[in-house]
């Protein structure tokens, strides 16, 4: 199979060395109580914004995934890394006192695989040996830059979806070093269907979902039924009905094996988070705090994990623009798992 | 009873003007910030082709609370001023009747910036 | 994805769920009516007290906005702000929250730049819109005064 339209196989897929997941205590009580690294208690957590306590989430996070790789910071290339904040200060701030060499990245909430994606490039390129994908989110931050002040009393749309308070780190490292490789990945296109409602960003998202996830199924002669799990970002309940509806129509059936990270974080029956959960910590946490663990232990082989980003501008939107989407594909696989992608 | 009757009256009066914004939120994209602006105008519009006094006089409180009484108040404040002070009481008029509730709003503003912090959802 | 932005668009508005009229509505009425008779019960206390009408108007407002940055400051009012919808962010309740919580929120960036210049940011248009209104309504009566009539 070629390499082309940002469809990649990897020739030395990079593995995976370490990783850790952070998050806020709303985060922590959802499904995925316990298997947090650690827990933030309340909205600041002993600091005096919001923004300073995401970059702590954030740092925390890279730290942690390093110790749990065995490494220091000095012994990390690279690293990729970025959140939703304006000049993403939660990740400049964050990661200031670590002094890894630094590349920042914008892809909203699909900044995870977007990370992910970039350094196992360089790590397979075998430029550099070791790098590092950090992202976070924090619900207060990203309210107050998009939406309205917090204790604003405005009534939340069904549709609308709830910004993590989150971060997630990944270390990745030279095939076979770690438990999970990289196998593939999807750079996904700009996607715009011209939907305008802020309050409804995973309709925004999922025709992006279906342009990557069709166009690598495509690529690599693959469908649902080849994969364990099919993780979508954050498209929440109304992003992955659109999905999975539009998938049947394609020809490419998700068949029972599509989750969205979004719905596995919180409940929505317990928890008020209408469609369910969004930003780019949400699909980190779930990732790092959930999935990956089920990779390394064999109770999950092959995950096709696909990070959708809303590239929601305020000025734009108030200027009458849509909403584009952006969704990235990293195709994961267990050591324990077996063939190649191409 | 009078006193109960009042309180019914201004209940229903007032509650009815808040559907009237609730059907606007739900079945339109208008945000709350834009259906307050429209509020506040239709205020003023009705208080100056006299439609809103004869509300006020009925519901009391009910009427004048909704936006829509701030604009009534707009309108009444800036009628009184031009009678008394011509040209000069279209400029004053309506932000001096604003004013109390304006002034209010942004002493308690800085107070509670001074006293409390943000909390999440 | 073979399908027209005309053809996604309805398949949106298909799977996108609606807001519950059937609880939005009744919430609206019952708490913007309870907020407004609440307003009432202080017109006719403060009116036994032999207060003129307009002093009267005057104190339930600050009154009623002082409740309101209360509850603002201790996050109570979003909270009911959640279920009453319209019913708290039409009444006067609803400007003082708009003010009050910005103010609030944006604390951290200062009192100048932070604070005070954000405190509008929702409430801003509000007095903007109104005073132009009322300055056109001002303009009429003016007209009408000097035609000899009277509104």
């Amino acid at each position: 199979m070629k390499n082309k339209r940002g469809v990649i196989c990897f020739k030395n897929p990079p593995s995976i060395l370490g990783y850790a997941a952070v998050a806020g205590d709303m985060e922590a009580n959802g499904p995925l109580k316990g298997k947090f690294d650690k827990v933030f208690q309340g909205d600041m957590d002993g600091e005096k914004s919001f923004e300073k306590a995401e970059s702590k989430m954030q740092l925390f996070a890279a730290k942690q995934a390093l110790k749990k790789a065995g490494l220091s910071p000095d012994e990390i290339d690279i690293a990729f890394a970025g959140d939703l904040l304006n000049q993403c200060i939660g990740t400049n701030y964050g990661l200031r006192e670590l002094n890894i060499p630094f590349a920042g990245i914008y892809g909203a909430c699909s900044t995870m695989a977007e990370s992910i994606l970039i350094g196992s490039v360089f790590v397979s390129s075998g430029y550099v040996s070791k790098s590092i994908a950090v992202t976070s989110s924090h619900f207060c931050a990203s309210e107050r830059q998009f939406r309205f002040p917090l204790e604003y009393g405005g009534q939340r749309p069904l549709t609308a979806q709830w910004t993590a308070t989150a971060a997630g780190a990944v270390v990745l490292g030279k095939q076979n070093e770690g438990k999970v490789n990289v196998k593939a990945a999807c750079v996904g296109e700009i996607i715009d269907y011209q939907i305008k409602d802020m309050n409804n960003m995973g309709a925004a998202m999922a025709p992006a979902a279906v342009n990557t996830i069709t166009k690598f199924f495509k690529s690599t002669k693959t469908q649902a039924e080849d994969y364990d799990m099919i993780l979508t970002g954050d498209l929440g309940q109304v992003g992955s009905a659109i999905l999975s509806q539009i998938m049947d129509k394609e020809g490419y059936p998700l068949k029972g094996k599509h989750s969205d990270c979004g719905l596995l974080l919180f409940d929505r029956q317990r928890q008020d988070v209408h469609s369910g959960g969004s930003g780019c910590g949400c699909s980190a946490a779930v990732l790092c705090a959930d999935v990956l663990k089920r990779l390394e232990t064999g109770k999950l082989k092959r995950v096709l994990f696909i990070a959708t980003g809303a590239l929601m501008s305020p000025t734009a939107n108030q200027q009458g623009e849509s909403i584009p989407g952006v969704a990235h594909l990293i195709f994961l696989e267990g050591n324990i798992g077996h063939g190649n992608c191409d | 009873m009078e006193i109960a009757i009042s309180l019914l009256k201004a209940f229903c009066v007032g509650g009815l003007i808040c559907v009237v914004g609730q059907i606007l939120l739900d079945y339109t994209k208008l945000t709350p910030a834009r259906i307050l602006v429209g509020f506040v105008v239709l205020g003023v519009f009705l208080g100056t082709i006299g439609i809103y006094k004869p509300v006020v006089e009925f519901a009391g409180a009910g009427a004048t609370v909704p936006l829509t009484g701030f604009g009534y108040l707009l309108s009444e404040g800036v009628s009184q001023a031009v009678k008394t002070q011509g040209l000069v009481g279209i400029l004053k008029g309506g932000l001096c009747a604003g004013a109390a509730g304006i002034s209010a709003a942004i002493l308690f503003g800085i107070l509670v910036a001074l006293i409390f912090k943000p909390k999440k959802k | 994805m073979n399908m027209s932005y005309k053809e996604y668009g309805q398949l949106v508005k298909k799977m996108s769920p609606g807001s519950p009229i059937y609880k939005t509505f009744p919430l609206a009425f019952l708490i913007g009516g309870t907020i407004c008779s609440v307003g009432e019960a202080l017109r006719l206390w403060l009116s036994s007290m032999n207060m003129s009408k307009e002093e009267c108007g005057i104190w339930v407002s600050v009154i009623l906005i002082f409740i309101t940055a209360v509850l603002t400051g201790f996050g109570v009012f979003h909270k009911i702000a959640k279920f009453g919808g319209a019913g708290t962010f039409v009444p006067i309740t609803g400007f003082a929250n708009a003010v009050v919580s910005p103010a609030l929120e944006f604390q951290t960036e200062g009192f100048i730049l932070g604070v005070s210049s954000k405190m509008f940011i929702i409430a801003g248009p509000v007095i903007v819109y109104g005073t132009i209104a009322a300055m056109a309504s001002g303009t009429i009566c003016y007209i009408i005064n000097c035609l000899g009539g009277n509104i």
